[in-house]
This record gives C-alpha cells, structure tokens and sequence, in this order.
C-alpha cells in the first residue's frame, strides 16, 4: 500500500527538480531493506504518472542487496531478510547498504 | 560487489532519442518528508515538548490504552493526542470524553501520517512547554513504519490476539520501535501466545526494542507503561 504514497513522492520530486521537459526514463534505488516492494512500485508508476510530465517514462529500479556490519565480532555479512542476524549469532549490527530509496536520475527529452 | 540486479527490468530508456539528456538526482524519495519531519522534531524541541509515535494494526487497543493514560495520568501529565484515521472521528470522540486534548487527522485514502499532516495538527494543538503529544497513526503494521513525523520515540502496540509472529511478518515495523506493548494479556489464556518465543523473535528483528506486557481491562502492565512513560518523558520542557 505504501507503495502508492512513495510514488507519488518520487513524481512530486522529478516534477519539481525538473520543470521543463518531458520524462522519459526514471532510475530508482530500491535497498532490499527498505520493506519498499518493487513490482508494487511498478504497478503504480503508470497510475500515478498519468497526466504528468513523467506519462509514458520507462522505469528502471536497482535493488542492492542488504549489506551489514556486526558490532560484535565487526564481520560483514549478508542478512537473510528480514532477520539481520550476523553467522556469529548476534543480532547487533549496523546496516550498511540496502536501506536506500532513491531517485538516482531522469531522462528528459 | 553486492548489487544484485534484476535482468528482467526494462532497458526502453537505453534506447534515449539523441537530444535526450540525463539529469542526476541523487535524491532520497522521502527527502520532503524527512526535511519536514525534521522541522517538527526541531520545533518540539524549542518548546520543550515530547511527542511519541504510536502504531499497531486496527483493533490492537492504542485508543483503549490512550483512555485509560489519559484518566489515570490526569494531572501528572499533560497529553494531547492527533488522532489519525482513514475515515471518521469515532476514536477522537472517544479520546476527548476520557479528557484528552485531541486533534483529528484523516487521511481518506491515505494509509498512513506523513509530517505535513503533523506539522499541521501540532499548530493546531499548541502543546505547552513540558506535555505530551502521542500521535494514534493509523491502524496498520506496513505503512506508517516509513514515515518519520518528527517524533522522539517509536511504540508499536502488538495484541496477544494478533498472534506471536507480527514482528517477523512486519519486520520494518518493528525494526524501527523503541518500545513493543504487548497488549490484552488479559486474553492470553484464550489464545496460543507464547510471550517468552514473542520476545526472542523481536529481539532478532530489532535488539534495541524492549517489551512491555499489559491489559488495558484488568489493569495488569500499567503502571510499567506509566513508569516507562516517565522515564522517557523525564527532563522535558525544562531548560537545557
């Protein structure tokens, strides 16, 4: 559901960062830890676009994997989504990559 | 490196007509939120005044436990609440006749607050130097985690009968909480939920979150809930 509202505001910012012209490609950063669903985000883009200077724009979304530093033994590791537990069983760890939302850039016509 | 990419995703735009131009954004979705989120905390901050965000699914009993805070800390704290829902102002109506100062926000299709709805509702209120303002976001575990509104602390209201797997299911929800109420303990004998399991789930999820068991009808947890209360609230709207 939230999805929707994130839409929203990625159009509300590429309309107002970029005023003139007409958009033709959006690229996303979706971290894998942000619980921001992609496809979600897809099937709204052309709903929420329509009527915008952004109608029509191809979207493209990366979607880093989560990346986590342990604050116990200082291991980096991978998190099994959505459980950030570090291989040495604790579950103290600073997330490193993977928490981003957002917009990287615009094509404009 | 860790990028994981998905070849499946569209290239159209790679194809770009020749006087197509890139412009680098670089820009958090939620900036506008965050920016205003911001100005709210700051603002509360001058004035000395605490506000907590409080969010559960529908049902979880945040209007029930803020009845009965209201009541019971008369006098000793002073609260107000905004009161956010999609539709109605049943549980503001609610709020006010426990004696509570209540703003209502509501967000029609909405799912969640954002910070210019907070921003909007704490003019509004006018909190004093030293109250309370705990915002009732609207009933849902998804939505609300990824809105900051400015506020000091993070409860989310969990009940035994919404079942002991919530944080595992919800898990930004509950990454993101200061504190987990486990509400209608009451209930717990009716139900299978296993507290101990519950707790050592969250404690996977989020480390720092602690766990506070009450029942808002037998009274049981309550005074912990206000003694927390107190010591998060300790100090504020006194000067620095």
């Amino acid at each position: 559901m939230h999805e929707l509202g994130i839409t929203e505001a990625v159009v509300a910012t590429v309309t107002e960062r970029v005023p003139d012209g007409r958009v033709t490609a959006v690229r996303l950063e979706i971290g894998a830890l942000t619980g921001v669903v992609a496809d979600s985000v897809r099937f709204c883009f052309d709903l929420v676009t329509e009527g915008t200077s952004l109608e029509g724009a191809a979207l493209e979304i990366e979607e880093p994997a989560g990346r986590c530093r342990c604050r116990a033994c200082g291991a980096e590791f991978v998190p099994d989504w959505p459980i950030v537990i570090c291989p040495c069983g604790s579950a103290d760890a600073e997330i490193l990559a993977g928490n981003d939302l957002r917009i990287l850039s615009v094509r404009v016509a | 490196m860790l990028h994981v990419h998905d070849h499946d995703h569209d290239h159209r735009q790679l194809i770009a007509p020749a006087d197509s131009r890139t412009i680098t954004l670089q820009r958090k979705v939620l900036a506008k939120n965050d920016d205003l989120a911001q100005q709210n905390r700051d603002w509360l901050t001058a004035r000395g005044v605490f506000m907590l965000n409080l969010m559960s699914s529908p049902g979880a009993g945040k209007t029930t436990l803020l009845e009965h805070t209201g009541a019971d800390l008369a006098g000793r704290l002073s609260i107000a609440v905004i009161e956010g829902d999609q539709e109605t102002t049943l549980d503001a109506g609610r709020i006010r006749a426990a004696g509570i100062r209540v703003v209502q926000i509501n967000t029609g299709a909405g799912c969640h607050l954002d910070a210019e709805m907070v921003a909007r509702a704490l003019t509004a209120i006018d909190p004093a130097r030293g109250s309370v303002v705990i915002i009732e976001n609207v009933g849902n575990l998804v939505c609300p985690a990824l809105f900051d509104l400015g506020e000091a602390t993070r409860v989310v209201l969990a009940s035994v009968t919404e079942g002991a797997d919530k944080p595992v299911k919800y898990p930004v929800m509950f990454a993101r909480a200061d504190l987990v109420v486990v509400s209608k303990t009451d209930l717990m004998p009716y139900v299978d939920f296993d507290l101990t399991a519950y707790s050592a789930d969250l404690k996977r999820i989020s480390p720092r979150a602690s766990v506070l068991p009450l029942s808002a009808v037998s009274g049981e947890g309550l005074a912990d809930w206000y003694d927390w209360l107190a010591a998060a609230t300790a100090g504020v709207g006194r000067p620095a």
